[in-house]
Order: C-alpha cells, then sequence, then structure tokens
C-alpha cells in the first residue's frame, strides 16, 4: 500500500520535468502543487508565473485561483495581462505551461469548453482562460488529466487549446512556430509523444499501477512499448510537498 | 461624521470634500441609474475571484437592468450573479469560474446548458488584446493565438445577430501574414469598445486618479477602450498620496466618468493588500447556486433584501470581515481558513 496520493505523485511527476531556467506557467490544483515542488527540488533556478501576470511570487501559501492575491505577494514584478502573454511567447524564454483539461486525443489537444454540441451543450465548463494562448505560444505543454476513457477520446467534442493538432507537422503548418504538447501526467501514470508521428504514447506507470490499467482507461490506441516503472517519491520529496508547499493541505 | 456611500453620493452633500471630483463622485444608484442601460455593453474589471465590482453588480440586479451584453476575459462572481439574476443577454468571454469554489462558474454554465443567452467564446489574452484594440482606436489586432482550434472554428453568436451594434461582423478572420511572402498564417481579432468598463479599485485620488494595486489583469485597456467608466474603490485618497508615487498608478483622471466610494465594494471577491475572498460566503453561494429556488431566495436575502451596501456588510458581520482582512504587507489574509 502506497503511502503518498495520486495528487502527490502527479505533483511530483510533472515537477521532475522542470530544469532551472524554465519559466513555468502554472494553473491552479496540482499544476500549482507540481510547480512550486519543482522549484523547491528539482530546479531552483525555475521561475513561477501566473498568466494573469504575477510574477515569481514566494508562495507561502498555496494559490486557489490565478488571480489570488497570494500570486501578487513577493513577486519580482505584477503586471497586466498583455505583458503576461508576452512572457508566455517569448523567443529568449523557455517556458513550461501547465495545464487542465476535461478531454484529450492522442495528439495531446485539449478541450476545457463541452461535453457535446457547443451551441447546445450537455455539459458546459468554464472556457478557455489563458490555455489556448499558452497552448499556442509556450515551449512546452505538461497536461494534468483524470486518466479515464470518457476523458481520453479518440475525437475531441471541442478543441479549445491545440497540441500537435493532427500529428505530424501539421502544428508547424497551422502557423504555430514552436511549442506543442510535452507529456499528460495523470493519476496512473506519464504520457509522451512519439518524435515523428506526435502521437501519444506510455513513457512511465506509477508502483502498483499495471500496463493493462492505462489501456484500459485510454479511449485510443496507445503504444506501451517503451514503458516504464515511475520512481516512486522520496522520503524527502514527499516531506518537501507536504511541510513546504502545500503545509496547509489544500491541494494535497 | 461618519462617511456612508449613500451620504456621499448626494452630491452637494458630499460636503465639497473633494471638488476636484465633485462631478464625478455619485451613489451607486445614481451611477447605474445615470450610466448602465438595457441592452448595453458593459466591460467587467477583476478577474476569477478577484477584484469584481461586486457593490455594482448588485446594484445592476437591484435596478433590473435587463439585455446586457457582457464582455469579459476571466470572471467569476460578478459575471454569475448578473448571469443568474437575468440581466444578461449577451456574453463574449474567455473564462467563467470562481477558483475552488466553482471551477465554472455555477448560473454561468446553467445558462449556456438551458440555451438562455447567447454567448462566444474566446481566449484570455484574445479579450485582452481586442480592449487594446479599441483602446488603440484601431478596428482589429492579429495574433497567433488560436490556431486551428475551434475557437476560431466555430462561431457562437447565431447569424442573425452579426448586423447588431456592437455585435463584430464574423467573429475572427485567418489570414496571411501581409509582410511575409511565405505560408504565415495571423487570426485577425475584432476590437472591443463597450458602452461601459466597470471596475473597482484600491484607491482614487482626490483628483479623479486611479491606482490599482496588485495585477490590473486588463481593466486598464478595458477602461480605455470604453465610452464610460464607472470606477468604484475602497478609499478616497489625498491628492498628495496619489502623486507622491505616481508610477504606482492606473488611470489618470480624464479617463474616468463615475467614482463611487464603497469599502468592501467587491466582496466576496478579494482586493490585494485590503481583504480576501470569502469562503465562507463563496461557499454559500455554491451551495444555494445550483438550484434555482435556493438561488432566487440568495438573491432576495442578499441583493434584493439590503437596502444599501452597509446592511449587506452587517449581514457578512464583523468577525467575517475581520477573518477575510488582509495583511497589507503581504497583501492577503495569513492563516485565512479556505476550504
Amino acid at each position: 500500500m502506497a503511502d503518498y496520493t495520486d495528487n502527490e505523485m502527479m505533483a511530483l511527476a510533472a515537477g521532475r520535468f522542470i530544469k532551472n531556467g524554465d519559466i513555468v506557467f502554472a494553473g491552479t490544483g496540482v499544476s500549482i502543487l507540481a510547480a512550486t515542488a519543482a522549484k523547491r527540488i528539482y530546479a531552483p533556478k525555475a521561475v513561477i508565473f501566473f498568466e494573469t501576470g504575477g510574477i515569481d511570487p514566494s508562495l507561502d501559501e498555496i494559490p486557489m485561483a490565478v488571480a489570488d492575491l497570494r500570486v501578487m505577494s513577493g513577486t519580482c514584478l505584477n503586471s497586466g495581462l498583455i505583458e503576461a502573454f508576452s512572457i508566455v511567447g517569448h523567443r529568449k524564454l523557455h517556458t513550461i505551461a501547465f495545464l487542465g483539461a476535461a478531454q484529450i486525443d492522442k495528439y495531446g489537444n485539449l478541450n476545457t469548453t463541452v461535453i457535446g454540441d457547443y451551441h447546445k451543450p450537455k455539459t458546459r465548463f468554464s472556457g478557455s482562460g489563458g490555455a489556448c494562448d499558452v497552448a499556442s505560444f509556450a515551449s512546452g505543454v505538461i497536461t494534468f488529466m483524470q486518466h479515464q476513457k470518457r476523458r481520453f477520446v479518440e475525437k475531441l467534442d471541442y478543441l479549445t487549446s491545440v497540441g500537435w493538432y493532427k500529428g505530424g507537422d501539421s502544428r508547424q503548418k497551422l502557423g504555430l512556430q514552436r511549442g506543442g504538447a510535452m507529456a499528460v501526467v495523470t493519476n496512473l501514470g506519464v504520457m509522451k509523444f512519439h518524435e515523428t508521428t506526435k502521437e501519444m504514447y506510455l513513457s512511465e506507470y506509477y508502483p502498483g499501477i499495471t500496463i493493462d490499467k492505462v489501456i484500459e482507461n485510454t479511449g485510443f490506441d496507445i503504444d506501451v512499448s517503451q514503458a516504464m516503472e515511475t520512481a516512486p517519491p522520496t522520503t524527502e520529496e514527499l516531506r518537501i510537498l507536504r511541510e513546504e508547499v502545500d503545509p496547509q493541505k489544500l491541494i494535497l | 461624521m461618519a462617511e456612508t456611500p449613500r451620504k456621499l453620493g448626494k452630491r452637494r452633500s458630499i460636503m465639497g470634500m473633494y471638488p476636484e471630483i465633485d462631478d464625478k463622485l455619485m451613489t451607486l444608484e445614481d451611477t447605474v441609474r445615470r450610466f448602465i442601460k438595457n441592452n448595453s455593453q458593459i466591460a467587467i474589471g477583476g478577474f476569477t475571484v478577484t477584484r469584481n465590482p461586486m457593490a455594482l453588480a448588485y446594484e445592476i440586479v437591484r435596478q433590473g437592468i435587463k439585455d446586457i451584453h457582457l464582455v469579459c476575459h476571466s470572471n467569476g462572481q460578478a459575471l454569475d450573479v448578473l448571469i443568474g439574476a437575468g440581466c444578461v443577454k449577451r456574453l463574449e468571454i474567455a473564462y467563467g469560474g470562481n477558483g475552488r469554489y466553482a471551477p465554472t462558474c455555477i448560473r454561468f454554465k446553467k445558462a449556456i446548458q438551458r440555451g438562455e443567452i447567447q454567448f462566444e467564446d474566446y481566449s484570455n489574452y484574445q479579450m485582452s488584446l481586442r480592449f487594446l484594440a479599441g483602446a488603440l482606436g484601431i478596428p482589429f489586432i492579429p495574433t497567433k493565438s488560436g490556431l486551428g482550434s475551434d475557437l476560431i472554428n466555430l462561431e457562437g453568436f447565431p447569424p442573425e445577430i452579426r448586423k447588431e451594434k456592437k455585435v463584430a461582423s464574423k467573429k475572427y478572420v485567418v489570414t496571411q501574414n501581409p509582410f511575409n511572402g511565405e505560408d504565415d498564417k495571423v487570426v485577425l481579432l475584432p476590437a472591443l469598445n463597450p458602452d461601459v468598463a466597470i471596475m473597482h479599485a484600491q484607491y482614487v485620488g482626490e483628483d479623479g486618479t486611479v491606482r490599482i494595486k496588485g495585477l490590473t489583469f486588463a481593466d486598464i485597456e478595458q477602461a480605455k477602450s470604453a465610452d464610460i467608466v464607472i470606477v468604484t474603490c475602497e478609499e478616497i485618497v489625498p491628492r498628495s498620496f496619489i502623486r507622491l508615487d505616481p508610477d504606482q498608478n492606473s488611470l489618470p483622471p480624464f479617463f474616468v466618468d463615475a467614482i463611487v466610494k464603497i469599502p468592501y465594494g467587491a466582496h466576496p471577491t478579494a482586493v490585494y493588500t485590503c481583504y480576501d475572498y470569502d469562503p465562507k460566503h463563496l461557499n454559500l453561494y455554491k451551495k444555494v447556486a445550483d438550484d434555482d429556488r435556493t438561488f432566487k431566495e440568495y438573491l432576495d436575502e442578499w441583493v434584493y433584501g439590503v437596502k444599501s451596501h452597509e446592511e449587506y456588510l452587517e449581514k457578512i458581520g464583523s468577525t467575517t470581515l475581520l477573518q477575510i482582512k488582509a495583511n497589507p504587507v503581504l497583501g492577503y489574509a495569513v492563516g485565512l481558513d479556505r476550504k
């Protein structure tokens, strides 16, 4: 029996992608845990910033929304939305965006708008917010998902944020000069994208999870030939997450 | 003498305290009566749980304004209350959410699922650029954002309203970069020039200068793009104070048409250095908003049933107001129970 939660494993699995010098575009929920964990554990010289314009806040408390007052506190700069997006797409910066979605397809395209018909939806979600923008501009996108068949779908009900579009070089042909889906971090494991076809494949599955379970919960065929078991969280990683990143236990 | 917004508003009774803005200082009631009309296109300031002009939104509801065309990037509580109270006919939006208290705004979600409002989706950056274009007086503005997405592929508004005032003839145009012979596409976004921009700020100087502390979101672009700008604020501050540190100011006086001093005017959303969002109230809202009957009871109790913003704050109670009071140095309420 693992002595850590799904959210803890996901935050650490995503955090391990972040390198010193990266500019990390964080959202809320697990994404803010991952960004903060990355900075405190793996990449102290990474910078966390928010689409709302808060750059490098101290994050002594976990923000519950990207406009939370806590993203404005201890920053190097508080800017506006337009300035924030000039950072996401800046040619000199390596920006990694953390997103979440209701649906994802095998090319890492995301839906955060509706289930069902756009005009008469069965379920309406919040909408793009800044997701479509960062998916267009960031150097790479890491998406958090609950790994379920109804979320990993052949065809999205609505394409809010472009990943690898239709695979191959189709993203570039759209006129998007850089970026694309980098990884998908779920409660079962970590997916990446094939270098040329841009199709999703299983890269890691967590301790205690089987490859079959991933296949069963994915709504399209997924290559599992390169899959390896993820290293479990270390005691130190968990300590930092619990004591420093989210001491109020708002998300963990 | 205690300054209540009600007294402040009776213009002469503002007592000539602020002669430079005497013609702009008014009550919530007068401001809405004068500037917000049925069918107005309104840009709303703030972002999800922060700096929503709530007192003004409540007054719009109380005055029964209908058929508003709301334009915003990411909005939360004000958006949801205005939609829920039936004030909104048309919506251009990037995001309707209230942090963990409503990952998707509840009445917004219902209104769309029931087909009660006309809506069209953009992204945050796109909406911000549209306000910027409006502020700059240019008819459209290019971006790369959204290429390939359904934001661009699917129009939300029905074709028959495309000819109406304040509705763009098309949602987007995708075209070639005219400066580049190669195949390089851009998205053109239509500018926005709303009838009214409403926003809540920490300070307005007695000279009318506006200061937003913390993140400004797209409030400044929204204000500059609009015909009329209404600013509600926590405090009116001396000219000597607001001009001591002009680098911190957000809007010069001549953009502003109406000023309402209304402390806690963004409650239950947050105002940096003043107060945090109110988890208790947002949780209460979450509980009642999902059901038509309990939502109506909520409006009856908290909006229609209060005679003034003071009465509303009395109902919130001093214990809560103290709990959400921000540490003025850190900007938020340290250790606030936010569950």
